[in-house]
């Protein structure tokens, strides 16, 4: 644990009066307010920073206390008595404004403020929390359930089928405890869906590349085309060319929350050119290429 | 048909000491909805957290009913160019991998 120079956090001087402090704190916390930065994590921890260093230097008796104590904190006489309250003290059902499982305030207030914090009678709603789950793009293939663990808690959430990347949900109260017997906040879960090496996705839709032979390509034929959902049979017309991009209508991604439609799967077609040909088949494309 | 749940203002503004001037300066301002029944005036349950992110604009930032109107409008703003950024993203993702 060490020890935070509140001053410094606010950019005030040792001897900054009240209104000075009050002015740098709402300076500071406009910037980096949750609320005016949302899903900025860096924002956030900056905010508990400076709303500790407010919570400390704005009330006097904190203040007086932090001054006369500050740095050599782990030799007073109160912090001893206040560490042997600390335990009671967070095992009390107080909620703050902005506290999560974690703490909002640093382990070094607790030490010298626990048991000490300001009531304020207003119910306000938790906060929200943020989380991030990463998927392979064949797990957003279906509805599934998986198991996060937010702030040491464990939820067990069910993943529909098509989730995008970057998509977010919301788990309505799983956020932070409310304050004064607030609700609590939501819980909001970004989704990563990983690329896939054959298959891209846009959207709904499904962009995937399959080789067919000179032969099938010149004379037409058929060919198997894996999708995600397994291998099907396609005709190939006679004369198709390098490039073409056929579309298989339903056999694309499953539609974010409407069971059972899908989008599209678009083939593009390479031709795989015959490689260390005999001299039978040099002589025939020789002979075609005559006929031209 | 869809149903929500609704919350007498009063009773709202009481739990959170507030003035119900307030609630309705923020519905003229075009911030929040509001239903009106026979002369008693409710919040919808979707309107809560938003009048909730305002109080605590106003609590901590001691921010006035016209400044948070207009951060509202630019985080309105900056929402939609996330939303923007991340569709931007995905598709480039398409090609980048090419």
């Amino acid at each position: 644990m060490e020890f935070i120079d509140y001053y410094k956090i606010l950019g005030v001087d040792k001897l900054a009066t009240e209104a000075e402090i009050k002015k740098a704190y709402r300076k500071l916390a406009r910037k980096l307010h949750p609320d005016l930065n949302p899903n900025d994590k860096n924002a956030e921890s900056e905010f508990k920073k400076i709303n500790e260093a407010n919570e400390v230097l704005s009330d006097p008796e904190k203040r007086k206390k932090y001054d006369e104590h500050g740095k050599d904190w782990q030799h007073a006489e109160e912090f001893k008595k206040q560490q042997q309250n600390r335990q009671g003290a967070r095992n009390s059902n107080e909620s703050q404004f902005y506290e999560n499982d974690q703490g909002d305030f640093s382990s070094f207030f607790d030490s010298m403020f626990s048991g000490s914090r300001r009531t304020n009678q207003t119910k306000f709603r938790g906060q929200d929390y943020n989380a991030e789950l990463n998927l392979k793009l064949i797990d957003a293939l279906i509805t599934h359930q998986q198991t996060l663990t937010v702030n040491g808690k464990n939820i067990r959430i069910t993943i529909p089928a098509g989730i995008e990347n970057g998509q977010i949900i919301k788990l309505k109260n799983y956020g932070a405890p409310g304050a004064n017997g607030g609700p609590s906040g939501d819980l909001y879960i970004t989704f990563n869906v990983a690329n896939h090496s054959q298959y891209k996705r846009l959207g709904n839709d499904l962009y995937t590349s399959a080789e067919i032979d000179l032969y099938t390509a010149i004379l037409g034929g058929e060919t198997i085309i894996e999708t995600l959902t397994g291998k099907i049979k396609m005709k190939v017309s006679p004369e198709t060319q390098y490039g073409t991009k056929i579309r298989l209508k339903g056999k694309g991604f499953p539609i974010y929350k409407k069971e059972g439609e899908n989008g599209d799967l678009y083939v593009t077609y390479q031709i795989k050119l015959p490689i260390n040909l005999n001299e039978e088949q040099i002589k025939l494309f020789t002979e075609l290429s005559n006929i031209k | 048909m869809q149903t929500e749940n609704i919350v007498s203002a009063t009773e709202f503004c009481k739990h959170n000491n507030i003035e119900i001037n307030f609630i309705i300066t923020l519905h003229a301002s075009s911030l929040i909805e509001l239903i009106k029944i026979k002369e008693e005036v409710f919040i919808p349950e979707s309107q809560l957290k938003i009048i909730e992110k305002i109080l605590r604009l106003q609590h901590d930032l001691d921010i006035n009913s016209e400044g948070i109107e207009a951060i509202t409008y630019l985080l309105q703003r900056m929402q939609e160019m996330q939303n923007q950024l991340l569709l931007l993203n995905n598709k480039l993702r398409m090609y980048e991998e090419n």
